[in-house]
């Protein structure tokens, strides 16, 4: 067995990239394989909530870089998949606290024994995304349709390629379907137009994100809300396996353009 | 805004503001100029020919464009009129 490293990442901060390594998490785990989620936002912890988990932690990543506890010691089973793993990220300490190298040494060490490892970037593209990306295999780059989102993916984008962690695949969270079809918010075309990159998914503005994430349970625990489904049918295209782009704006046309479009772009 | 649009019936169309704009700063972004450098060097490359040659100043234009999969910088720089060049 040897892990696939996926970080997911942003450059703007507040667009769902806690949100997002969450419920992939779980969505991968769903299916069985084995993910430990590694939160790299050090000093502004926030996986452990959105997973749930924040009542359990005793050591934290720096504690592991730091040598005060094994790494198996700082990861937190979920209360309910069986092989989803949370490794914590100090709240007291900052970025500095954590080398490129660390992170690569120490995913390395988990790389053997499961299938994957999500890193949850902080926003900003300073160390503390040169940390997230370090280790990664695949980078997600995770916007919301919004002019400044947009434009800060494309500065990550940059700067991914230039450490040749690229191309990375787009997940465009947050879209509202009647704005899109009214033209008041940007559409999923325009943005891979403007973006050059492939597309891995489209979440929707969905309220039970937020329900979910009061109770500590992300909303790919159960296949009952849009963007629930929306995480799931990412982590199967992370899987490998060719899912249509869900038609968020009910018109049949849609999902044969973008499907068009990924053909046309390559697929990655 | 039209008649339509006011009275809440036609599109209004802000996206296609947002991407028009998001276009043309990526742009920019991407170059790493800003349009106050391009100013800059545009004020650079003027004095450098006008050591050679008489232009228009005024009419001196300096764009960033991408075509396929390069950016490009493209100089227009009109000469002075004939007979001010004599
Ligand atoms: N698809 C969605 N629908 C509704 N709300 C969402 C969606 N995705 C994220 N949110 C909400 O947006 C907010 C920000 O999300 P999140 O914390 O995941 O962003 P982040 O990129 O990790 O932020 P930071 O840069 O601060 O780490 C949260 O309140 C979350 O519940
Ligand atoms: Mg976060």
């Amino acid at each position: 067995m040897s892990a696939k490293i996926v970080t997911i990442t942003s450059g703007k901060g507040g667009v769902g990239k806690t949100t997002a390594t969450a419920n992939l998490g779980v969505a991968l785990a769903s299916t069985g394989a084995s993910v430990v989620c590694i939160d790299a936002d050090i000093g502004l912890r926030n996986l452990d909530v959105v997973m749930g988990l924040e009542n359990r932690i005793v050591y934290d990543f720096v504690d592991v870089v730091e040598g005060r506890c094994k790494l198996r010691q700082a990861m937190i089973r979920d209360k309910r998949l069986e092989q989803l793993y949370l490794i914590p990220a100090a709240q007291t300490r900052d970025k500095t606290a954590v080398s490129p190298q660390d992170m690569i040494r120490l995913t390395d060490e988990l790389r053997s024994e499961y299938d994957w490892i999500l890193i949850d970037s902080p926003a900003g593209i300073e160390r503390g995304f040169r940390n997230a990306i370090a280790p990664a295999d695949i980078v997600l780059i995770i916007t919301n349709p919004e002019v400044s989102a947009v434009r800060d993916a494309d500065r990550i984008i940059g700067l991914i390629e230039a450490e040749e962690k690229g191309p990375g695949k787009l997940i465009l969270n947050r879209v509202k379907p009647e704005m899109v079809r009214r033209g008041d918010m940007l559409g999923t075309e325009d943005i891979l137009e403007i973006l050059a990159i492939d597309l891995i998914g489209i979440v929707p503005e969905d309220e039970a994100v937020l329900v979910a994430t009061n109770h500590g349970v992300p909303v790919a625990s159960d296949t009952g809300s849009r963007a629930g489904r929306a995480f799931q049918n990412i982590a199967r295209r992370l899987n490998g396996e060719e899912v249509p782009f869900e038609s968020l704006d009910g018109r049949d046309g849609f999902f044969g353009r973008i499907t068009r479009m990924m053909k046309a772009g390559g697929e990655g | 805004m039209n008649f339509l649009e006011k009275v809440g019936l036609g599109k209004s169309r802000s996206a296609k503001d947002a991407k028009e704009r998001l276009q043309l700063v990526l742009i920019h972004d991407r170059a790493g100029l800003s349009p106050g450098r391009i100013e800059a060097l545009k004020d650079d490359l003027i004095d450098v020919i006008s050591k050679h040659v008489e232009i228009d100043r005024d009419l001196v234009e300096i764009t960033l464009t991408k075509d396929r999969d390069r950016q490009r910088l493209v100089a227009d720089i009109p000469l002075a009129p004939p007979r001010r060049r004599r």
